[in-house]
């Protein structure tokens, strides 16, 4: 009876710790009166307080995914550089803080010397925003960090320099759920068949109607096959979401070939100029093909080549596309425009030309 | 114990150690040879994952593993090929919330590296996508002890499943001239009001708050968020002038004109032929393009506060949804403001909980209700800069428009021309 063990303290419900106690002095001394900035050289902001005060921000591409040597040989530059302060970017960039301009060329030199490119700033490509993939995600079709890696690895240049005529955000996604989100490019796994149906399982395993429910299509229905209680899919309605994975995992929608990759254009966050827009298809039924994926890396490339000689300083990507137009798009890329490019979704009809607009 | 682990090749990963930009296989392939107690781990997980590259199928199933007292945050992964794997047959991730705006010092990455090396697997994610500190790899048996630690640091763990979802920040504040409110402050206030609901998670579904501090929306709150604060002021841009002059004196007029004058949304700048110029502030949008391209040259208004938006999220299930002009402005600024946003916040919440479906997310349940039901529910008055344009359809029952309208002139007052 006595050595039945203690039950584990409950937690300290701490919530979101307070950034003050961990934020560089300068910022913390003027939080809220920021003036202005500047870039002094790609890679490197210079902000500028209503009280005179500046620091520079020294900006490293990450892998996300990081070891703990790594994470201590970067903490190392910031005790020589920074007096131990940095924070991450929604994009998993690194920043350095350095409260003296002298320090910023020796650490860009320590950085990029350690194998980190430092880059990121102004109308540069920025870091992909990326999931999980094979390494941890419960479902993915894809993997998330060696997609981004081979991606990072061709748009180095760009990201090292500010050539590009607005800022371009990449994003990957490692099944259609689309957590990498909206991006000027996007990645995304795209899959081509139904699920194919573990009929022993089914019943053991899957909440029935929650599964029939998850169905944007309402395609699943309760079957009972070869005696037992399980799902059916009718594939002539089914529209290959992969909703039924999740809650049902003998409704295996991955596949060696059935996992293809899609590539979209022209989603934007910001409300810059345009309002906020979402990402839109280019090319589907590319390979699932690891580990460096060429077939998607082609694609990736003649988009940025494209949009980097045609747009106009500060068009990003979908806005550039809304100047020159779809046809000029498809053209100046050479991508197909086929029957899948047309919208057959709720609300379809609002992305159809209504007028007699035609560029030609 | 390195010198008896079976090192599995790994042909596939290994040519992505090429190329300039840092590998994270490098990062794995260090903590296998790292000589400490995860090596093995490591060491099976990159096998499992070449398998993974191999196969070109993911080899993780879920489960159910929690720490002491908490209904989520711990994101169980067991392996189904644990028999080829064993030493990664679980790899559980943590999900901690880091301090508002990602802010660290080396002192307390130190800290969290030295936990992660005792207790884990030696490799942590900065960040998720939605924001968490994610510490990937961890035994069953080891959840418990290496959060202990990290709670003891101050830490505490994020959100998962139908729960209230950790949170993101933009820098804002702490070093941005575009900042329209204290965004860690209401992230801060917000979530820890609402804790409960992320770590008992008992919600329909997930729900998620994101803060930007102005338009340019850093951390892409209106498309990814059910409840969205943006950073917007309600007075005039300011202008000086002199910096005009010299922004244009460095580009040119005609780049000046290309870049700036033509690229405003709403026609709201003019250029003066002395090179200074004028803003048409009732009719910009605050899109932040110009203040974008001149920092030095223009900044926010004084009279500041945020703009809120509801129901963005990605695919599942209806499709992608934008978030939903619902508070064109609210005031940021006071004690009683913020409280006014908290408050605002267990509204919507409060809704959600009542009124969606499992597996529905705000966005959803909105359209499912309809707009107006979901306005009237929360007590919000109609307004124009909720929507692109009027109705076109006309079906719709309006018997009851003279009653509406005079609730819109009881409240704003009739001009001259409506009478």
């Amino acid at each position: 009876m006595n050595d039945r063990p203690a039950p584990p303290k409950l937690p300290d419900e701490h919530g979101v710790p307070d950034p003050m106690q961990y934020m560089h002095p300068i910022m913390k001394n003027n939080y809220g009166k920021w003036d202005w900035h500047d870039r002094p050289r790609p890679g490197v902001l210079h902000h500028v307080a209503k009280s005179g005060d500046e620091i520079w921000t020294v900006k490293a591409g990450t892998t996300r995914m990081m070891d703990v040597f790594q994470v201590r040989e970067l903490c190392d530059l910031a005790d020589k550089y920074c007096d131990g302060f940095l924070r991450f970017t929604a994009r998993s960039s690194l920043e350095f803080l350095c409260a003296d301009e002298s320090k910023v060329e020796p650490l860009i030199n320590d950085l990029n010397a350690a194998g980190y490119p430092v880059g990121g700033t102004g109308n540069s490509v920025g870091m992909v925003s990326h999931t999980q993939g094979w390494l941890h995600c419960d479902i993915p079709g894809t993997d998330a960090s060696g997609v981004t890696k081979s991606l990072m690895d061709i748009v180095h240049h760009d990201f090292v320099n500010e050539e590009m005529p607005n800022r371009v955000k990449i994003t990957t996604s490692c099944c259609q759920i689309n957590c990498g989100g909206q991006g000027d490019i996007a990645v995304n796994v795209q899959y081509t068949k139904p699920p194919r149906i573990n009929h022993d399982l089914v019943g053991k395993v899957c909440e029935r109607p929650s599964v029939v429910a998850r169905c944007p299509v309402a395609a699943i229905r309760p079957a009972m096959v070869n005696g037992r209680p399980s799902l059916e899919v009718d594939e002539k309605k089914c529209i290959c979401c992969g909703a039924c994975y999740a809650p049902c995992p003998p409704m295996q929608i991955n596949g060696k070939e059935e996992t293809r990759i899609a590539v979209w254009v022209g989603g934007k966050h910001s409300n810059a100029r345009s309002k906020p827009t979402f990402h839109k298809l280019v090319v589907a039924n590319l390979p699932n093909n690891p580990p460096r994926w060429p077939e998607v890396e082609a694609v990736v490339r003649t988009i940025l080549k494209t949009y980097k000689e045609d747009a106009r300083d500060w068009e990003r990507m979908g806005e550039w596309i809304d100047r020159i137009g779809w046809p000029a798009f498809f053209e100046k890329t050479g991508f197909a425009f086929t029957k899948h490019h047309i919208d057959t979704w709720v609300g379809a009809r609002n992305s159809m030309n209504h007028s007699a607009h035609i560029r030609f | 114990m390195s010198d008896q682990m079976k090192i599995h090749p790994t042909p596939k990963l290994d040519e992505l150690e090429k190329g300039p930009w840092p590998s994270f296989v490098t990062g794995l392939k260090r903590l296998r040879d790292s000589g400490k107690a995860y090596g093995p781990m490591m060491n099976d997980l990159l096998g499992q994952l070449e398998h993974s590259y191999e196969e070109r199928l993911g080899f993780w199933k879920g489960g159910t593993v929690s720490v002491f007292g908490y209904g989520g945050g711990i994101i169980p992964r067991f392996s189904e090929v644990a028999e080829a794997y064993p030493e990664s047959k679980e790899f559980h991730t943590l999900r901690v919330q880091p301090p508002a705006g990602m802010h660290y010092t080396t002192d307390i990455l130190r800290k969290m590296s030295d936990i992660w090396e005792e207790h884990g697997s030696g490799l942590i994610g900065f960040h998720g996508q939605s924001g968490d500190i994610m510490f990937e790899g961890c035994t069953t048996e080891e959840v418990q002890p290496a959060f202990d630690k990290l709670n003891a640091l101050g830490f505490d763990l994020g959100g998962a499943g139908p729960a209230l979802r950790t949170s993101m920040s933009c820098v804002g504040h702490a070093r941005c001239e575009m900042s329209c409110y204290d965004e860690a402050r209401a992230l801060r206030m917000i979530i820890n009001e609402y804790l409960d609901e992320m770590h008992r998670p008992a919600l329909p579904y997930k729900f998620k708050f994101k803060f930007s501090g102005c338009g340019n929306d850093c951390v892409n709150a209106i498309h990814r968020a059910d409840f969205a604060v943006i950073g917007t002021w309600r007075d005039d841009i300011k202008i000086n002038q002199d910096e005009v002059k010299a922004y244009i004196g460095e580009v040119g007029r005609k780049y000046f004109i290309d870049s700036v004058v033509t690229r405003c949304p709403s026609q709201a700048i003019s250029l003066n032929d002395d090179d200074t110029i004028e803003i048409d502030n009732k009719s910009c949008v605050r899109c932040m393009h110009c203040l974008n391209v001149m920092p030095k040259a223009l900044s926010p208004g004084d009279d500041k506060g945020a703009s809120i938006l509801l129901g963005g999220k990605r695919s599942l299930k209806i499709g992608d949804l934008m978030g939903t002009l619902i508070v064109p402005f609210m005031k940021l600024e006071s004690d009683e403001d913020f409280d006014n946003l908290v408050e605002f916040a267990g509204e919507v919440i409060d809704f959600f909980a009542d009124n969606a479906l499992e597996h529905e997310r705000t966005g959803e349940c909105i359209d499912r209700v309809g707009m107006p039901a979901f306005l009237e529910a929360l007590g919000i008055d109609p307004n124009p800069n909720m929507i692109t344009h009027p109705r076109t359809s006309s079906y719709v029952r309006t018997d009851d428009f003279d009653e509406e309208a005079a609730k819109y002139y009881a409240k704003h007052g009739k001009s001259e021309a409506a009478e």
